[in-house]
């Protein structure tokens, strides 16, 4: 039984060219069909991926008309956009995508999750045998240690999960912190949301139109705060979250001063995703005020990503161990299949195994 | 025999201390339960030769330099391993452990093991006084390992440079209520052994009675300063830091001090 991968993905593949290859329901059923003995569609926004068991090879054309949506064209016209792994690189294959290593932004974990939810499909549809039901739980162990032993799911590399997790950072539970947003903006409202769902209760809105201000405390929840008392809420808030469409700073060290005299032991954070800033960068420099704009967001999330690229080699040797140790794994179970005084491997045997 | 189990204590710390540096060369700074259970058995062979010790001598061991740095050494270690769990700051582990080792391994290899033969029956006031003093210690190093904890964060945050150590630091304000518990711990356990020190019957050097209250006038401040809201959270970090380094040399004067005039 040969275990082979075919698929397109952001690397070899633009998305109007994995649309239409993104398969429809009854793909797994027409690839076995079309010769798979086990077979394990895998699309996310970045992939389209076949995991299959044959005795016979199946060509990549086949496959590919298998995944066609409809398509104008031959599928074979789109074969160079499509990879092929058998055997042992396509067991390298699945383990580095199913770490993240494989994905956009390296290091992602949502991809472990979509994994699983194919490989849980596929096993609902019983188009996964021994040989993938084998395979793809070698790969959500590999995952999980993978993200245990190294940083490579560490950091964050947006600005918005940035900005939430940094206030984790400074504060710990963010129940009991207060935020004031300043300036009803998208790129507010969207941070202003990722602090909700990470336990924000007390938000305050304040915008120059209060119609707005009171639009967007209603939406999150909120409650709206005339733009002319937003100064002194400083005296009172944990974070600051500010995008107005103000030429001038709206805050500068002088301002701010008095207001920080009787809070001294409790850190303010702000977020200034203003451009031209709201906040004069002097701020930054007083005691227990931490500063952060839109460059030094981008800045961090860019730094999180170089962790993470630090991290491949690990991550890599992981992979390797496993792969070697899965193939010895398998032609073991191959050789005992094969010799009538053993029993030939089972899903159930090799769920046993696996446990 | 019993140096033979501080050795082996020593040598649990040093572990400790070179898995976190292989930790941070690698880039995985992951607190775990390794840095703890090393701890821990640093601590059980601290606590075997102390106990050796201390029946060998039929008194608190206590009496040369020697001794005042190990059983600094176990205040540490037990402070950590009561609090260090208590607040899950399993990463203090990995700065705690440096330091016990350093102090360990200076007792060591210092040669500062000189017996004190004396004939004069053990002063359980006096005792009680230096052991109580001591453990007050272990929570002032535990507030300046926190304080470096703290400062470790907090420049990180100021500077927007983010090293693979900062996600595993805890949050600023969780640290900043540990150092403030240890603080009053240390500052509740010191003012104890303070005033124990009045009721020994011996006459008490002047110089160190000063630098006791010195000592304590200046934790006293840091407190105030904090519960008043006059101190950035910053400064009581790095006070932390110097308030210790001034009790380490005032219990090494006492102790110098102590070693000439041999202890009753």
């Amino acid at each position: 039984m040969n275990i082979f991968c075919v698929g397109l993905s952001h690397h070899t593949a633009n998305v109007e060219t994995r649309e239409l290859f993104a398969g429809h329901g009854e793909t797994e059923c027409i690839l076995r069909n079309a010769g798979c003995a086990e077979a394990l569609l895998l699309t996310t926004c970045n992939r389209v991926e076949v995991y299959g068991a044959s005795e016979k090879r199946v060509s990549t054309d086949d496959i590919a008309r298998c995944l066609a949506r409809e398509i104008e064209k031959d599928a074979h016209e789109y074969a160079p956009a499509f990879y092929r792994y058998e055997g042992e690189k396509c067991v390298q294959h699945l383990f580095r995508v199913a770490s993240g290593l494989d994905s956009m932004v390296v290091g992602e974990s949502e991809i472990f999750g979509q994994a699983k939810k194919a490989y849980e499909s596929a096993r609902a549809s019983n188009v996964v045998g021994p040989y993938l039901h084998r395979l793809f739980q070698r790969a959500f162990r590999v995952a999980k240690q993978v993200r245990t032993h190294t940083e490579i799911t560490r950091g964050l590399v947006s600005v918005g999960s940035v900005a939430v997790d940094l206030a984790q950072r400074i504060f710990g539970k963010l129940s009991d912190c207060r935020v004031l947003v300043l300036g009803a903006g998208e790129m507010s409202e969207r941070t202003a949301r990722a602090l909700l769902s990470r336990g924000v209760t007390d938000l305050r809105v304040s915008n120059r139109s209060i119609d707005r201000a009171q639009e967007l405390a209603r939406v999150v929840g909120g409650r709206a705060i005339s733009f002319d008392d937003w100064p002194a809420q400083c005296g009172e808030i944990d974070i600051l979250i500010t995008s107005t469409s103000s030429e001038t700073p709206l805050l500068r060290p002088e301002d701010l001063a008095p207001m920080l005299h009787d809070r001294l032991d409790r850190p303010l954070f702000i977020i200034d995703i203003a451009v031209p800033r709201d906040v004069d960068p002097r701020v930054n420099e007083m005691e227990a005020v931490y500063l952060y704009d839109i460059d030094s967001l981008e800045s961090v999330a860019e730094q999180s990503l170089a962790l993470r690229r630090q991290q491949i080699a690990a991550a890599e040797a992981i992979i390797a161990e496993h792969v070697a140790d899965f193939g010895e794994k398998m032609s073991l179970g191959l050789n005992r299949a094969q010799n009538p005084g053993h029993p030939a491997i089972g899903e159930n045997s090799l769920r046993a195994s696996e446990l | 025999m019993d140096r033979y189990l501080l050795i082996v204590s020593t040598v649990c710390f040093l572990v400790a201390v070179v898995r976190t540096i292989i930790a941070l060369r690698a880039g995985v700074f992951q607190p775990g339960r390794f840095s703890f259970l090393a701890i821990g058995l640093g601590f059980i062979f601290q606590t075997a030769f102390l106990s050796i010790r201390g029946h060998a001598l039929g008194r608190c061991p206590l009496t040369n330099l020697f001794e005042v740095f190990i059983f600094l050494a176990w205040s540490i270690a037990l402070i950590y391993m009561l609090v260090g769990p208590a607040y899950r700051l399993s990463l203090m582990g990995a700065f705690t452990a440096p330091l016990v080792f350093l102090v360990q391994a200076f007792a060591l290899i210092a040669p500062i093991d000189v017996r004190h033969v004396s004939n004069a029956p053990a002063n359980p006031w006096l005792e009680f006084h230096a052991s109580i003093s001591i453990i007050a210690y272990g929570a002032f190093a535990l507030a300046c390992i926190a304080g470096v904890m703290y400062l470790v964060q907090e420049r990180q945050l100021k500077t927007h440079h983010l090293h693979s150590v900062f996600y595993h630091l805890p949050p600023l304000t969780d640290l900043f209520a540990a150092i403030t518990r240890l603080l009053w711990l240390g500052f509740a356990l010191y003012t104890v052994g303070v005033v124990s020190g009045f009721f020994t019957g011996h006459p008490l050097p002047r110089p160190q009675v000063v630098a006791a209250i010195g000592v304590w006038l200046l934790y006293a401040a840091i407190l105030q300063g904090r519960h008043l809201r006059r101190l950035a959270p910053k400064r009581v970090a790095a006070l932390c830091i110097a308030g210790f380094g001034a009790a380490l040399t005032l219990l090494w004067g006492i102790t110098f001090s102590a070693q000439t005039h041999t202890l009753p």
